[in-house]
């Protein structure tokens, strides 16, 4: 039972240290924030239930005002802004790559970066591109072209979060809660 | 760590945090109904007489908390000239600009131990499904206190990297930074257990 919490909690964390190192350089020069790879990481790491909790605590601290997105935004004005469809689609998307990890048997490596990629891109894309549609104005094709300005450095990072996950695996494999 | 609260104490600290986000959840679903950018324009009207009653100050902090809104001001205003619907975009824009000042407005004016006690208060019906307020508030004081935390380990590990080689550490010190924090809630959760649990 505390072990449940304080994993949520950590990982909770985890999400916001992310997005509040921009100069870590995770490839070569690209000014990419790592937050949403925390994102990722919650669901390939602590698995479906655990990892959407550990994102929703996140973004209730960010909601009681403190400036943990990337950027250093935060407080209930993210959620009345035109990206509050990502924040939406963030804990749904842990889900989604949590539950992919749990329910194949598939090497962690190359699970986690599938995981990443249909959680953490195609699904959170699904919240943000309608988001924005809805809050810009915008055609759900003229959304998605916005949406796809994030595309490259989302893949790059589903890309890191598979690399990570088997890292993980490979150093401590019952620290991988979602598969075990 | 910094928080978007206000430092300059203005008269709608005073008013109960659970008071100004009912009223802006109404404030905002109000927004979403206005059509006609005309009532927009006084709904965004007002919503700076709000912050300068706060003084200059505080409304000159305000504007700095919208900044990162530019962009989409951008797009969503060269679109619409573009096709030729100023008002549509002018609509638009408006809305989005009151709605997140709004949203700041009580964010700047709520200390964050009463926020979270409003959350702690809506969040009461959720212990039927195991979320107990004190396990809520133990999670909260958790990341709060492991976020710098966290940061200071991931310096340490970048500046270990760096004594021992020449290359870039890159995302490989997200490794060890992960595992830190898998490693810390155990032991975490084996104090909190030694002090008597979650609850």
């Amino acid at each position: 039972m505390e072990r449940n919490l304080t994993h949520i909690a950590l990982f909770a964390a985890l999400i916001a240290v992310l997005g509040l190192i921009p100069r870590i350089d995770l490839a070569a020069g690209v000014p990419i924030t790592a937050q949403s790879l925390g994102i990722m990481l919650c669901g390939t790491v602590l698995g479906a239930r655990r990892g959407a909790l550990a994102v929703l605590l996140f973004l209730t601290l960010v909601a009681a005002g403190l400036p943990l997105l990337s950027g250093g935004r935060g407080g209930l004005g993210v959620f009345a802004g035109p990206s509050v469809g990502f924040l939406v689609g963030f804990p749904v998307a842990a889900f989604v790559a949590g539950w992919i990890m749990e329910r194949t048997t598939i090497a962690p490596g190359t699970a986690a970066t599938a995981a990443s990629v249909i959680g953490g891109i195609g699904v959170l894309y699904v919240f943000g591109i309608s988001g924005m549609a809805l809050n810009l104005g915008l055609s759900l094709t003229e959304a998605s072209l916005l949406g796809m300005a994030f595309l490259p450095g989302d893949a790059l990072k589903a890309v890191l979060a598979g690399m990570i996950t088997q890292s993980l695996a490979r150093m401590r494999p019952a620290s991988l809660l979602s598969r075990t | 760590m910094l928080t978007l609260i206000s430092p300059v104490e203005i008269w709608a600290h005073r008013v109960p945090a659970g008071l100004k986000l009912g009223l802006l959840a109404a404030a905002t679903m109000g927004l979403f109904a206005l059509k006609s950018p005309l009532l927009l324009a006084l709904a965004a009207t007002a919503t700076g007489a709000l912050y300068l009653s706060g003084g200059t100050g505080f409304a000159v902090a305000g504007l700095r908390l919208v900044r990162p809104l530019w962009p989409f001001v951008l797009i969503v205003g060269l679109w619409h000239l573009w096709t030729a619907d100023p008002g549509g975009g002018a609509s638009i824009l408006l809305r989005m600009l009151t709605a997140v000042a709004l949203a700041n407005f009580v964010t700047m004016t709520t200390r964050l131990s009463d926020m979270i006690t409003v959350f702690q208060m809506l969040a009461r019906p959720l212990g039927a499904l195991g979320l107990s307020p004190r396990r809520l508030a133990i999670a909260m004081a958790l990341v709060i206190r492991f976020i710098p935390v966290m940061l200071d380990r991931l310096v340490q590990i970048s500046q270990a990297w760096r004594a021992r080689s020449r290359r870039r550490a890159g995302w490989r010190v997200l490794v060890p930074a992960t595992l830190a924090a898998l490693d810390d809630a155990d032991r975490a959760a084996e104090a909190l257990r030694a002090r008597g649990g979650a609850g």
